[in-house]
Order: C-alpha cells, then sequence, then structure tokens
C-alpha cells in the first residue's frame, strides 16, 4: 500500500494506522493517549492529521491507512489544532517546569515548546488536589494529570491489575484506586507500569527525586538480577547513580513491562552496609586484610588440604544470582586448578 | 522452559502446576493475563488458592504433594477415553505400553482420594485438556521441591507427550526458573556432573576436550557431590574447605539449626558476597564482590535466552569482580588464564567449548539475547525446542512414575502441612530487597491459615502465634487467608525470622538432592 505524506511516497501495509505508516517514514507525529499495543482510544486527538478528501481532521493513531491517502501533519489547520489542545492542557496545568521531576521528558512541555504554547492565553482553573508521596515508590501528583488514562489502561490491560481506574465526571475527573485509597491499601502490586507510561509528571519515581534531569542521564541496557524471567531493564544512570529504572519498550522477552522488584529494587548495590574489604577472621572475629593476604590465605590452605587430603576434601557452591561468566570461572577453578567435580550450586531453589 | 514467555500471550491453554506465578514471576503472569482476556483456557493445579487460581477456568486444589497421583489420574482418564494425541505418540514416542500400564493403576477415583479433587473435576480438566490444544505446561518449585521432584518433572513431561503438546509454539514443559541466572549456572557447569554445555565429566572424550582447553594433563573423572551432601561432609572433615559463592545458606537450607551445626563445623570456610550475610559468619576469609551493575556480563534466563548484563558503576571500596578472584587464586595455584574480562571468558571460552552456546557471541547479544541451542554465528537462536516431535534421544520417553507421600506427614502432635514459597515483595533472604526499600511492603513473616482453622483454634489475624516442627519453632504473626485450605500453613523465608526454614525438614529428592521445602508437618500454637 502507498500513502503520500507531506509530499513524500511512503510504503504501508494493511491493517497499520496513518500514525504507524508515518512513524515508519520517519515522520513525527506527536501522541499524548496512544499505546503500542493496545486499541486506540482517540481520546486525546494531539495526534491529528489532514487527509485530502476528508473534511475533518482525523486522529493519526485510530485512522487506518488506504492505498492512496494523501496526508499532511504539518499544515497549519493540523498546528492550530494541536496548539488549541495544548493551550487547553496547559491551561489547567501547575507549570512547575523548573522543579518537576518530568522535565525534559515530558510530552506535555515538548508540545508547548514546539508549539509556542506559553500558557499565557488562557487561565484556567487549576487542581488542588493533594500530592501522594506515602509510599517508597511512585509519587502521584493529579495536578498534573492530564487525563490520558494510559496509567487506567497499562494497569488494567497489559498488568491485568485493574487497581486504578477514573471517577466523576467533567472538570472533577479523576484517576484513583478504589474508595481514593492510597496505593498500599489498594490492590495496586507496584509495577510501576504506570508511571512509564505517564506522559506527564504526574507519576513519577520516588527514589529518582532530585538525582537528575533526563538530560543528564545516560542510558544503559541490562537485565533484571531477580527472577528468571529475565526483564530487560533500561537503567538511566548519572555518573555512577541509577536514577532510575525503565523497561525496554520493545525487549524481549518483556516487551516494556517489570514488575515492582524489576523496577525499583535496584538500589541496594548502593547500600552502605556493603562488603569493601577482604575480612580475615582471627580469634573469632574479623579483621580487614589486603587481597593478596586473602588470596595467598585461600590458596595456601587449599594446596595443604590437596596434599594432605586430595583434592575430593575442597567443596564448593557457585551462585545462581551471578552473572554466567563467574560461575563459569568457579567450576574452571575446582575441576582445572583444585582437581574435583564436588562444584555445585543451589540448582533446586 | 522447551519454550519461551514471548509464546504466552498467543498461547490457547494454560496448565500451571505448582507455580505462584504472579508473585514469583510477575512479568510472565501478566502476558498469561494477556492471553487470557483473548479467550486462552487456564487449568490451576495448586493447593492453594493463590492470585493465579483466582483467574482459573478450573482450579483443582489438590494436597500438598498429590501431585504425581493427580496427573496419573488425569492421564487415566485421558487414555480410557481415547483423548490422547495417538498419531503423536504412535510416531514420536517411546514406551507408551509400560507407561500405560502404569497409568491404569490410577483409576479417577484413586487419584481423586489421594489428592483431594473430585473425579468429576479431574474428568472436566481431561476434557478440556483434549479439545484446546496446544497447552502450555508451567510449573515452578511447587513440582521441583518435593522428595519425589524428579518424579513429578517427569509425570508433567509425561502428560504433554500423551496430548502431543511438544515441538510447538505455546505448548512444551516450561519450568520458570527462581533466580535470575539458575538457567546459566546450570548451563555453565557449576554442577557435579557436567562441564560447560552439559557435556558429561564421567566421558573421557570430554574430559579430554576440556583438559586440553584449560590446559592441564588430566580433569577428575568422577562426579561430585552435591550441595546438601557438601554441608552433611562438614561436620566429619571428609570436605575440609568449603567455598560458598553468594548464596546465603544459613537462611536458605532447610532446617536451619541443622544448617548452622554444619556451617560452624567447616575447617576452612571462605565465603564471597555483596553482603555480610548469616552464612559469612561461620567464614574464615571473606571476598568482597562486585554486584549486578558493577560489572559485564550474560544471565540466562528460564527461556535459554542469553542476556547482556553492563556495568554502569565501580564496585565499592576493595571489592572485586567474581571471576577476577577466581583468576588470582588459581594464579597462585600455579595455573595462569588468559580470558582477562567477561567478554573475553564468554567469547574466547565459553562459546567455543559449549556447542549449544557456539553461536552466541557479545557482538550478536548488544540488544535482545539469544535462545540455545544456537550453535553457528548465522544460527538465529532456538524459541521452542523438539521442533516437530524430532526429541535430542530420537523420540520422546514416557516414564511411568509412582506417586509417594511426603517424607514427613501430619500426624497427632503435627497435624498441619506446612508449604513454603516466595512472595510478590520480597526476594530470597532479602540481602536485595531488604536493602531497596521493599520492606514498607512487607515488613515481617507471617504464617498463612486458613479462616475455618483460625476459628477452631481461636487465633485471630494478626496475632501473633507460634508455629513448631519437630526442627525447632517460630513466633510470626497470623495471616487467615482464604488461599490456603484448612489444615496446611503456608510461609516463606524471606525473614530470618520466622522463617519457614527453622521449621522445613532436610530431606531430599535422591536423584536432584532437592529439599522438599514444600511438605513437612507443624503444630499451630496460640501464646
Ligand atoms: S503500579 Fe502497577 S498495579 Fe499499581 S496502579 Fe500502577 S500499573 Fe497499576
Ligand atoms: S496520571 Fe499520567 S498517565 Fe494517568 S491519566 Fe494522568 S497524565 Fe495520563
Ligand atoms: S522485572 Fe520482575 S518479572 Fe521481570 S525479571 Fe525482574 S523480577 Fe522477574
Ligand atoms: S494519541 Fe491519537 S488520539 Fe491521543
Amino acid at each position: 500500500m502507498k500513502i503520500t505524506i507531506n509530499g513524500k511516497s511512503c510504503e504501508g501495509v494493511e491493517g497499520q494506522t496513518v500514525l504507524e505508516v508515518a512513524r515508519a517514514g520517519g515522520f513525527n507525529i506527536p501522541t499524548l493517549c496512544h499505546l503500542a499495543d493496545l486499541t486506540p482510544t482517540g481520546a486525546c486527538r494531539i495526534c491529528v492529521v489532514e487527509v485530502d478528501g476528508m473534511r475533518n481532521l482525523v486522529a493519526a493513531c485510530s485512522t487506518p491507512a488506504a492505498e492512496g491517502m494523501v496526508i499532511r501533519t504539518d499544515s497549519e489547520r493540523v498546528l492550530s489544532a494541536r496548539r488549541f489542545i495544548v493551550e487547553l492542557l496547559v491551561s489547567c496545568h501547575p507549570l512547575d517546569c523548573m522543579t518537576c521531576e518530568k522535565t525534559g521528558d515530558c510530552t506535555l512541555q515538548n508540545l508547548a515548546y514546539e508549539l509556542g504554547v506559553t500558557g499565557s492565553r488562557m487561565e484556567g482553573d487549576r487542581y488542588d488536589y493533594p500530592v501522594d508521596s506515602s509510599n517508597p515508590f511512585i509519587v502521584r501528583d493529579y495536578n498534573k494529570c492530564i487525563l490520558c488514562l494510559k496509567c487506567v489502561r497499562v494497569c488494567n490491560e497489559i498488568q491485568g491489575i485493574e487497581a486504578i481506574k477514573t471517577t466523576q465526571r467533567g472538570f472533577d475527573t479523576k484517576v484513583a484506586t478504589a474508595y481514593d485509597n492510597t496505593l498500599q491499601d489498594s490492590t495496586c502490586v507496584f509495577c510501576g507500569q504506570c508511571v512509564q507510561a505517564c506522559p506527564v509528571g504526574a507519576l513519577t519515581e520516588k527514589k529518582a527525586k532530585g538525582l537528575g534531569r533526563a538530560w543528564e542521564t545516560r542510558k544503559v541496557r541490562t537485565t533484571c538480577p531477580y527472577c528468571g524471567v529475565g526483564c530487560q531493564q533500561e537503567l538511566h544512570v548519572k555518573g555512577e547513580q541509577i536514577v532510575k529504572v525503565m523497561a525496554v519498550e520493545d525487549g524481549s522477552p518483556n516487551k516494556g513491562r517489570l514488575c515492582v522488584k524489576g523496577r525499583f529494587g535496584y538500589d541496594f548495590i548502593y547500600s552502605d552496609e556493603r562488603l569493601t574489604t577482604p575480612l580475615i577472621k582471627e580469634n573469632g572475629s574479623f579483621r580487614e586484610a589486603s587481597w593478596d593476604e586473602a588470596l595467598d590465605l585461600v590458596a595456601n590452605k587449599f594446596k595443604q588440604i590437596i596434599a594432605e587430603s586430595g583434592p575430593d576434601a575442597i567443596a564448593g557452591v557457585s551462585c545462581a544470582r551471578s552473572i554466567n561468566e563467574d560461575s563459569y570461572q568457579m567450576q574452571k577453578l575446582f575441576r582445572a586448578v583444585i582437581g574435583t567435580n564436588n562444584i555445585d550450586h543451589c540448582a533446586r531453589t | 522452559m522447551t519454550n519461551s514467555f514471548g509464546e504466552f500471550a498467543d498461547a490457547k491453554m494454560f496448565l500451571c502446576i505448582g507455580t505462584n506465578m504472579t508473585e514469583a514471576h510477575p512479568v510472565a503472569a501478566t502476558f498469561l493475563k494477556n492471553a487470557l482476556r483473548k479467550g486462552a483456557k487456564l487449568v490451576v493445579v495448586d493447593p492453594r488458592r493463590q492470585p493465579l487460581a483466582k483467574l482459573a477456568d478450573i482450579h483443582c486444589q489438590i494436597n500438598v504433594g498429590s501431585d504425581i497421583a493427580f496427573l496419573n489420574g488425569l492421564m487415566n482418564v485421558i487414555i480410557t477415553e481415547n483423548l490422547y494425541d495417538k498419531e503423536f505418540v504412535a510416531n514420536r514416542c517411546d514406551n507408551f505400553e509400560a507407561f500405560k500400564t502404569k497409568i491404569m493403576e490410577y483409576p479417577v477415583e484413586r487419584a481423586a482420594e489421594i489428592s483431594g479433587v473430585k473425579p468429576e473435576t479431574i474428568r472436566e480438566v481431561a476434557r478440556l485438556l483434549s479439545t484446546v490444544k496446544p497447552a502450555m505446561l508451567c510449573y515452578t518449585l511447587g513440582i521441583t521441591e518435593h522428595t519425589t521432584g524428579k518424579d513429578n518433572v517427569m509425570s508433567t513431561a509425561n502428560l504433554q507427550l500423551l496430548l502431543g503438546n511438544m515441538g510447538m509454539p505455546s505448548a512444551g514443559v516450561n519450568p520458570l526458573r527462581g533466580q535470575n541466572n539458575v538457567q546459566g549456572a546450570c548451563d555453565m557447569g557449576a554442577l557435579p556432573n557436567v562441564f560447560p554445555g552439559y557435556q558429561k565429566v564421567i566421558d573421557p572424550a570430554m574430559r579430554e576436550k576440556f583438559a586440553r582447553a584449560w590446559n592441564v594433563e588430566k580433569l577428575p573423572e568422577n562426579n561430585g557431590m552435591m550441595m546438601p551432601h557438601m554441608m552433611e561432609a562438614l561436620p566429619d572433615r571428609k570436605i575440609r574447605a568449603f567455598y560458598i559463592f553468594g548464596e546465603n545458606l544459613a537462611n536458605t537450607e532447610p532446617d536451619i539449626h541443622k544448617v548452622e551445626r554444619e556451617l560452624a563445623s567447616a575447617e576452612f570456610l571462605v565465603c564471597q558476597d555483596i553482603f555480610p550475610t548469616e552464612t559469612t559468619r561461620f567464614a574464615h576469609v571473606v571476598f568482597p564482590a562486585a554486584s549486578w551493575s558493577e560489572d559485564d556480563g550474560t544471565f540466562s534466563s528460564s527461556e535459554r535466552r542469553v542476556n547482556r548484563v553492563r556495568k554502569v558503576k565501580t564496585p565499592p571500596g576493595e571489592a572485586k569482580p567474581n571471576w577476577w578472584i577466581f583468576k588470582e587464586i588459581a594464579k597462585r595455584m600455579g595455573h595462569t588464564w588468559e580470558s582477562n574480562s567477561s567478554q573475553e571468558i564468554w567469547d574466547n571460552e565459553v562459546s567455543v567449548l559449549a556447542p549449544a552456546l557456539g553461536g552466541i557471541k557479545y557482538s550478536r547479544i548488544e540488544e535482545d539475547g539469544l535462545q540455545w541451542p544456537c550453535p553457528t554465528l548465522e544460527h538465529p537462536g532456538t524459541a521452542f525446542l523438539h521442533r516437530d516431535g524430532m526429541f535430542t534421544h530420537g523420540k520422546g520417553v514416557f516414564n511411568p512414575v509412582d506417586w509417594k507421600a511426603p517424607a514427613e506427614i501430619p500426624d497427632r502432635e503435627y497435624p498441619f502441612v506446612l508449604s513454603t514459597g516466595r512472595r510478590l515483595y520480597q526476594y530470597h533472604t532479602r540481602t536485595q530487597t531488604g536493602r531497596s526499600g521493599m520492606n514498607f511492603l512487607m515488613s515481617e513473616e507471617t504464617a498463612d491459615i486458613s479462616p475455618a482453622d483460625a476459628q477452631k483454634l481461636g487465633i485471630q489475624q494478626d496475632e501473633r502465634i507460634k508455629v513448631r516442627s519437630r526442627r525447632g519453632e517460630v513466633e510470626v504473626r497470623a495471616r487467615v487467608t482464604e488461599q490456603v485450605p484448612p489444615g496446611m500453613v503456608w510461609m516463606s523465608f524471606h525473614f530470618r525470622e520466622g522463617s519457614a526454614n527453622w521449621l522445613t525438614n532436610a530431606v531430599y529428592d535422591p536423584a536432584t538432592m532437592t529439599a522438599e521445602y514444600k511438605a513437612c508437618a507443624v503444630n499451630l500454637e496460640r501464646l
């Protein structure tokens, strides 16, 4: 299928939306409520484009691409429609971007910047909701919520938890748990999927607070250190500090998902209880030692035991959490150097 | 896993047995839930009415440790009602007749009596399983942590062979691994009987191959000891030096009193860890290690996928990469090893020596990992095993197995069966989760008991009670919940104080030496 976007011919396949074809062709159409894996709701209309032969602007995320369509994504009509939406959103937004955790990675901020919306043209009512930071992981500030409902949909349709939904109508529409309880008093499982989905600063990671701005962090792909699913994480790192953890959107196997441990269980590595020096026990208590001293002690003891009792008097267990290369190296030490197959790990738990 | 997580979302049917997936493998469970939304069927076999069971079309609430009786009864119905995949069984499988003879000893009424599941329910499951194809069978430690663990595993495989649910997408036998790199530690040969890549140490050709690669004259010929035997050999000094890398055995092994006696008796104990633990207390030497995010490397997930792990910070103080520590010991014992980084170890040693990993190099897994078998650099990796019923040994083999009761069953003195497992917000002995804020969501151990038993014993929600077994006793709060059936107590081992492992029974499956964490007898007392 061929369609024309801003004068350029683009290839698409049956079943793709205008948004998908445009993105594949390198055109940037903004979205707020769109979620790649879920059925579009067409709720925010920020993604509108102009289609030749159609009277109204259409939402790119929910309009199927069709052979021969001629589309403009950047006409004045499109831009002014977008500007109007953003002005409405900005008019009731707190605009404390200076201290907002989302600054630099906020879709609303980016749109306002691109469309030249300053927020001065309209002055709307602001919300006055209390900010919920009563748990260690997720801060909820619904004063900043633009009601895109992504959080609700990922909670329900991706994670299958159904902890949050919209309540009330009109200006007072709000996302809330049952009875408007805190997350810890709801069915929430703290997977943080809603935080990853939120395009603005309404849902943010509490631990990330003050640790670094979006443009200061480098993104490092890695694998979750907890269960055997092997979820792919994107660490946001400033210097040596992990600021926050996101899921790799298209990574296998987790396709943008994490659980509470994978998303929020990372900072044990910074604990001041870490072991930082080799220790040798003397008269019942530990004293610090140099690597040379500790390594020599172990190697000499092993040599002595091998000489006296043979290599099978030594045994070891490897770690089921550390990297493959470490386990390989340990079994090699036992087999090739010590000379025993007494090497195991807790394979069974 | 024979199959992959990526196949969950399109699966038509799941049989989940002994897996608390929503808590222990939460992201896997989200894909399962997505499939259910699209109309997939779910049968859960589990003594507890845990969250997954609540989503099930049929929940078979079996008695603890009755898995084989239940599965044999199920297969009895499938065979007697002619519901099995005759073509697959005839062409792709061996040993059906002997298997069938065994299965005939488990008429559905007998299975029902042992498992506590009604005969009609077992029949219903059999019929459902035979109408929806393929089905993915998933299990976790509910299958393996029994004295009959190995037989339990074979029984699940028998069922999938019988139904012809092997060698295609969204099918197979899928053990979900508890820890991030249990799969990898096995693949790497941290096992007493195999070199990396499951090449047997008793095979002279393999010994020769590895001796050449490792530049040594010979390698030990006999299988080594498994972990429980190692520890049991400490008191009489049959094992004189014990090297523990990363494991917190003093909390994770059954019967903490026994484990600590053993550890305390060690002549020479070396521990290598990122934190001081209950286990390092017993060490003579402690090595401080680099942790996750402090070294480059790979983990292998349950679906046999080799994924990259990356370094973002330097280890604290003098802590060093683990591979470096092993290399330094080797050097001091007269062996110079060449590889000097995780990448060199993987690319130049592991993937050269393990045929199934031969095609996996760091350069190929910059983004998504590759699933072994991946024998060549061109190979795309393997999402599911036994394609078209081609098994490693030619055909799939039925293994007739008998049901046996757990080693310790409730009696007058200890009338409850204790089963153990993991909870969502904590992980193992909390060395990691206990230091990342999770205590807010779960701050102490509880004994989960049924409302019926709570009422009988006059125990209130959250009341502190004593749980006692022949090995020890703990005081914990009672969590009265519909999840647990009468006669059962359920606990985890995350908190040292109140850990189930003060109570658990150090008896093992004779083949795998996996402990029976899922069944022992306890008593409950009000304080
Ligand atoms: S953290 Fe997860 S469960 Fe809780 S509201 Fe967000 S998406 Fe839902
Ligand atoms: S909290 Fe965020 S994701 Fe949820 S509706 Fe508001 S803006 Fe959208
Ligand atoms: S994010 Fe959760 S489900 Fe994924 S690997 Fe980590 S612990 Fe497992
Ligand atoms: S992104 Fe298309 S309508 Fe919201």
